[in-house]
């Protein structure tokens, strides 16, 4: 190894305190870019070669009833590669280890063999066979949360006959990767399973021999999607055909979508401040390395070395750090990688979910960390390059303080010596200064973004369950059912009292926008169920016209007073328009509510409900529950603390999860901030300290000027670092959580602000006193002798 | 004091009187800008070093000596005047030439003996040897000013005396054709800065080296050739030796 080599190895070893602070945060940013952005690659491919390989369909749509010579017109679609008609149908499920029903969907497969689309991974056991009508295969969710295994039975309610079901395997559909119930917005594989049936068997049950009610269909790669769809809604229309639609707005496609979408966001933005805050330590401590070693670098000019040489050995310097610290973030990024990936298999269901580091990931990354490092220090790189030799063999002219206008202000011409050491310190290099400030209010901005979500989550929990959704539960008929069906779930045991809503599968359209959704039907006076906004005030439902959500307003780009089309999907299918009566800003994504009369007049019906709330008693849960699991007509009944608590066991585990990361990132941010400015003080005036401690002053003075001009900083830091956390907190807000599905609110608890500045504080005095014990270790001659 | 004369190198000139300079300089003049005050540091010095000569440069503080060797090693630009080392033109000399040149050619001692705490006595040595084209091991240069047994040792374990003696190692190790050093034995006692004059004179004399000192000593003069003395930017003495004095003989 050659010897100017060797240097650069021997000073990283002396700043290894500084290095490490600095190897840390780089590590810290790369490893959530790598973590992230492999996931992200890692979700993106697993699901492609899921779709491929098991023939995921483009287009879906539903039918009242449709015989099963259309499946062939359906596939002389141009571009239809392949077309499944299938059965399908919701129903309730009475499980012995659950007290409440839970809901199934029955899928039905061909009489032979595995489906053409949408086939299935058989995860264990066998395929049902045909002349078994009693065998199904479950899905593996729903078999994992009641630990179900083949031989197992499930009872059901099949077109209100009760029947026994026996598992003779478990399996996996990419339809169902992400196992969600139309219309929640958590998955919940309690209540909430598929369940795949040979097809004659579901004829039998639901009196539809010769024909399907679903189709799904793959087409060619280049098929044009819309013209398709156009087609099939032509050819289904007659069927009772609630229109087709695209992977776009299939619910687990466009779940997984939404994931991709935060974890996209969160690549760029968290990675982004880390290697910030990196570069800027980098640029301190080489202006100082820089600024320390003059002699050395004037000397090696004088011996020959070109500007160039020595350019390069502070570049290599640095870069070297930078991949040090790139190093360890590729490797913790791996295995923070691995552990969301083990995170997500519990609520995406893939054949296989294997976190792969993407080795463009680790270019990119790689590349990121250089450049940074490199334009960090080209200023004090430049200055070391540029350095004339000759001048630098002259030791550096004392900094000129000079009086401020500062220093004219009275109080501080009274305030001891100490203070006013600090505030000179201070003002005379205001860029660092600033910098620092920055850095630290950073981290106090990491800690906010890292726990915000909780609270917007929360916040919606409680305004959801104690302002909208007053009901206890929340009852949904599989077909809609006469309004006197209304009466007999009064009567059931413990219901205080029930109200009815009738939710009809609708497309609006406004010019060329559109949207197809459930509009919701509500009583004008209810009051178990209410339409609320984001402040948590309640809003009346009109006699006439829509409320839509202010995110589906924007999609249609429609006012209040402006009229919209509806285009009902199901029964006489009737199409009519309808002015928008106001708007409500809540947090579902996209939501339409009309009156129940409003509905009731659009479909030309009677008093047909789809569902009930009901108000019931908690004592008498137990017999309502045993009365429910009977009702044939029921698909569903959602308690209101089983929602919470799905959404307890996702979301909520991943973002604490997260949260830890964050706080473990945060520390490291600070400490790192606070031990480098604390050092660099401590370089620069270890020569006026320790001439300080030989004229008198104690320890504690001594610390108290090192550390003063930190602990003002923190201070500082802290306010701005809220106010900069709050608007990225914003940010990312509208940058990931604003989707169709649904809206997290800006909602920040001071619990929260507390939190962040708790810890930055927490982390910058731990990081001051292991500073300031180096002081206490000063060795006075030592420093006075050496020249600098 | 015992020295290793095996790896010396070639065959020494001792005396100068071959009288082909090694620098011409004409009119060389410096001035500083500080502020709006113009400091002039050389104010039109002629001057020519011989090869193999030893040249000692006294003067008051502030007389310029610095800047004047700072010039000839191609550390620093005179702002007016000529200077030629052998064909080299070191005024119009771009920054890739001069580094050349220091590289090929000059080896510097300073005051402050300026080695690089991190690397040890070999290492500061090998610093020079790695990007020199003909030079000596860094053992071989430590040897010449008796270190040997203090090769790994880092800067902060060697005394004032011993860093020099590294200084000079790593100046002659490349086996330049000047010798720059400016008060060499000016952060030294008598006894460690005779033993360090000594390896000095060895290398002049084995090695052939032009050498130049700056001190304020004027005892060291009678180790010269040659005595130049500066006040206040121009040369106004110049005397040689006709006996000169051996560096064990000096005493102050
Ligand atoms: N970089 C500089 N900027 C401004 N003035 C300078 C600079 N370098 C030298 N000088 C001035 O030029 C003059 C000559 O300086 P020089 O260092 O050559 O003196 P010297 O003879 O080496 O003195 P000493 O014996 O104290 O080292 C002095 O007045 C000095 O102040
Ligand atoms: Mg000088």
């Amino acid at each position: 190894m050659r010897a100017l080599q060797r240097k650069m190895f021997r000073d990283l070893w002396i700043l290894r305190g500084p290095s490490l602070a600095i190897g840390l945060v780089m590590a810290s940013g790369v490893a959530t870019f790598v973590m992230s952005l492999s996931t992200l690659s890692t979700l993106y491919h697993a699901r492609l070669s899921y779709y491929e390989r098991y023939r995921f369909a483009n287009v879906f749509v539903n039918v009242k009833r449709a015989p099963e010579t259309l499946k062939s017109r359906l596939a002389e679609i141009p571009g239809v590669m392949h077309v499944g008609t299938r059965i399908t149908q919701f129903v309730n499920l009475d499980l012995p280890d659950m007290r409440e029903p839970a809901t199934g969907r029955l899928l039905s497969l061909p009489d032979h063999g595995e489906p053409a689309v949408n086939r299935l991974y058989l995860r264990s056991g066998r395929w049902p066979e045909l002349e078994r009508p009693d065998e199904v295969l479950i899905s593996d969710g729903f078999a994992t949360a009641h630990r179900l295994q083949s031989g197992d039975r499930v009872r059901a309610i099949l077109n209100g006959r009760r029947q026994d079901l026996r598992i003779v395997g478990i399996a996996l559909s990419p339809e169902f990767i992400y196992q969600i119930r139309e219309g929640d917005i958590i998955p919940d594989d309690r209540r909430f399973g598929i369940f795949w049936m040979r097809r004659r068997s579901l004829e039998a049950a639901f009196q539809m021999t010769g024909a399907f009610n679903n189709a799904v269909l793959l087409l060619s790669p280049g098929t044009d999607e819309l013209q398709t769809i156009r087609e099939v809604d032509r050819l289904t229309d007659p069927y009772g055909g609630t229109g087709a639609y695209g992977r776009g707005e299939q619910s687990s496609h466009k779940f997984i979508s939404n994931e991709m979408e935060e974890l996209r966001g969160m690549a760029l933005f968290v990675p982004t401040i880390f290697i910030l805050v990196a570069a800027w330590m980098m640029q301190v401590v080489f202006s100082r390395l820089i600024g320390t070693q003059r002699e050395q670098i004037a000397t090696l000019k004088a011996f020959g070395y070109s500007s160039t040489e020595v350019g390069l050995h502070y570049l290599q310097f640095v870069i070297f750090l930078a991949w040090l610290g790139t190093g360890l973030g590729i490797g913790v990024g791996t295995w923070l990688g691995r552990g969301v990936a083990t995170m997500y298999s519990r609520f995406f269901h893939f054949p296989e979910f294997d976190f792969h580091l993407d080795s463009r990931v680790v270019l990119a990354s790689i590349v990121i960390s250089t450049l940074s490092a490199g334009i960090a220090v080209i200023i004090p790189v430049r200055k070391a390059m540029h350095l004339p030799p000759a001048e630098a063999m002259r030791p550096e002219l004392p900094p000129a303080f000079g009086s401020t206008w500062l220093e004219s202000l009275a109080v501080l011409r009274r305030a001891p010596v100490e203070l006013r050491m600090i505030v000179r310190q201070m003002i005379r290099q205001p860029i660092r200064l600033t910098l620092t400030c920055l850095g630290l209010s950073l981290a106090v901005a990491v800690l906010i973004l890292g726990s915000f979500m909780l609270d917007g989550l929360n916040y919606v929990m409680e305004s959801e369950f104690n302002v909208a959704q007053r009901q206890d539960m929340t009852l949904t008929f599989v077909e809609p059912s006469q309004g006197r069906v209304l009466s007999e779930v009064a009567h059931l045991p413990g219901v205080i009292s029930a109200e009815p809503f009738r939710s009809v599968p609708v497309r609006l359209r406004s010019e060329h926008h559109s949207r197809r959704l459930g509009l919701m039907g509500l009583r004008t006076n209810g009051r178990l169920f209410r339409i609320a906004n984001v402040h948590r005030q309640s809003q009346s439902v009109p006699e006439t016209g829509l409320i839509l959500s202010s995110q589906l307003a924007r999609v249609l780009s429609v006012r209040p007073g402006e009229t919209v089309t509806i285009e009902v999907l199901e029964g006489r299918r009737p199409v009519q328009s309808m002015r928008v009566a106001g708007l409500v800003e809540d947090f579902q994504g996209e939501a339409a509510y009309a009156s129940i009369d409003a509905v009731h007049r659009l479909m030309q019906e009677g008093d047909a409900v789809s569902g009930a709330f009901l108000a019931a008693d908690t004592r008498q849960t137990a017999e309502l529950y045993r009365e429910l699991k009977r009702t044939p007509r029921l698909i569903g009944a959602s308690l209101k603390g089983s929602a919470l608590i799905a959404l307890r066991e996702t979301i909520i585990s991943s973002i604490l999860l997260m949260r830890t990361f964050n706080i473990g990132f945060a520390c490291i941010i600070a400490c790192g901030v606070v031990y480098n400015s604390a050092r660099i003080t401590l370089a620069e005036r270890t020569r006026e300290l320790a001439t300080m401690r030989v004229i008198g002053f104690t320890r504690g003075e001594i610390g108290r000027i090192l550390l003063g001009e930190l602990a003002i900083l923190t201070l500082l830091a802290i306010p701005l670092g809220l106010g900069i956390g709050h608007v990225m907190a914003d940010f990312v807000i509208r940058a990931a959580y604003d989707t169709e599905l649904f809206r997290i609110p800006l909602v920040i608890a001071r619990s929260t602000d507390a939190l962040a500045a708790l810890v930055t504080l927490l982390a910058a005095v731990c990081t001051g006193l292991i500073v300031s014990h180096r002081l206490a270790r000063l060795d006075l001659v030592a420093v006075l002798k050496t020249r600098e | 004091m015992i020295i290793n004369v095996d790896d010396a190198g070639d065959a020494p000139a001792t005396d100068v009187n071959l009288r082909e300079p090694v620098f011409r300089a004409r009119g060389l003049t410096k001035i500083y800008h500080v502020g709006e005050v113009d400091v002039c540091a050389l104010r039109g010095i002629d001057l020519e070093l011989y090869a193999g000569e030893f040249v000692v440069l006294l003067g008051a503080s502030g007389s310029g000596k610095s800047t004047l060797l700072n010039i000839l090693g191609g550390l620093d630009c005179p702002t007016a005047g000529d200077v030629w080392f052998r064909d080299h033109d070191l005024v119009h000399a771009t920054d890739a030439d001069l580094t050349r040149y220091r590289r090929d050619h000059v080896g510097f001692v300073f005051q402050f003996y300026n080695l690089i705490p991190s690397l040890t006595a070999r290492e500061n040595v090998a610093l020079i040897t790695d990007i020199a084209e003909e030079s000596m091991t860094p053992e071989a240069a430590l040897g010449l000013v008796g270190l040997t047994a203090r090769l790994d040792h880092f800067p902060a374990q060697l005394s004032g005396g011993e860093q020099q003696r590294v200084a000079i190692a790593r100046a002659i190790a490349k086996q330049p054709d000047v010798l720059l050093c400016d008060e060499p034995t000016g952060a030294l006692d008598v006894q460690t800065g005779i033993t360090v004059l000594e390896s000095l004179e060895r290398v002049n004399e084995e090695l052939g080296t032009t050498t130049a000192i700056i001190t304020h000593n004027a005892v060291i003069a009678r180790m010269a050739n040659r005595i130049i003395t500066l006040s206040d930017g121009r040369i106004v003495g110049e005397e040689t030796n006709a006996v000169r004095s051996r560096a064990s003989e000096l005493v102050w």
